[in-house]
């Protein structure tokens, strides 16, 4: 399997972010690294949801926010590695939408939110022929240099 | 000098780990079809089973949304830059 390292401050920020947009989806980018010896977040842009018609369950990043997350990373000698986005009172796995508006390579990152609060974490990989979703372990670590 | 084509970061490794690739096209659709033609495996990605550009890719030429210009068949020179630009969107099921 796949791993995704990050640090705890990245991932409570993801979770906190979450739970601010409760009951919406949340949504941002995730900065990073990716080597031979693995993926690594390093800085996240949360990013708004631009679903005005149904943010509470569906998320949406434009063309716009994603040259802006690109342009960031850029800026921060990183690359735009993922993807996240919360599902309130929903498990964190994703859904066929999730699956028909992925794109390969990313790591897409799914926290559930119930009543307000951030519960399971999961990150998961698009199969190159777009079939399905392969899931991706998350290993938290304390400290910035030890994540990457 | 031709056209350029930029890649995104999810689709180079489906043409050739390359961030850029330059053709001789003389519409936005000319070059994306040499693109999916040279490499085939981004068709999927970039394309509907009906042919059409899926609705979270974006095409800019230079910085121009084609979508506002006259889509795929809107005229390129020489030193023009198509850059092709993922949306990302997603959801759970129940409203």
């Amino acid at each position: 399997m796949a791993i995704l390292r990050l640090t705890e401050q990245i991932a409570q920020q993801i979770r906190e972010h979450g739970a601010s947009d409760y009951p919406n989806e949340t949504c941002g980018a995730m900065l990073g690294t990716d080597r031979e010896d693995g993926r690594a977040v390093l800085a996240l842009v949360p990013l708004t949801n631009r679903r005005d018609d149904s943010p509470r369950n569906r998320f949406s990043i434009t063309a716009e926010d994603f040259r802006v997350a690109e342009r960031a990373a850029a800026e921060q000698g990183l690359e735009v590695v993922g993807w996240y986005h919360s599902h309130p009172d929903h498990p964190a796995r994703p859904s066929e939408f999730d699956r028909e508006h992925a794109w390969p390579w990313y790591s897409y990152v799914i926290v559930s939110v119930d009543a307000g609060k951030p519960q399971l974490m999961t990150s998961w990989l698009l199969a190159e022929d777009r079939s399905h979703f392969d899931p991706e372990e998350i290993v938290a670590r304390e400290s910035a240099s030890s994540a990457t | 000098m031709g056209i350029t084509v930029e890649i995104p970061t999810p689709l180079r490794p489906f043409a050739g780990k390359q961030a850029s690739v330059e053709f001789n096209a003389t519409t936005v659709g000319d070059a994306l079809k040499q693109l999916t033609t040279t490499y085939a495996d981004l068709q999927k990605h970039l394309y509907t089973d009906e042919g059409r550009i899926r609705s979270f890719v974006t095409v800019y030429l230079n910085e121009e949304d084609i979508r506002y210009l006259q889509k795929e068949s809107t005229s390129v020179k020489d030193g023009d830059i198509i850059s092709i630009v993922p949306s990302i969107a997603g959801g759970h099921p129940n409203g």
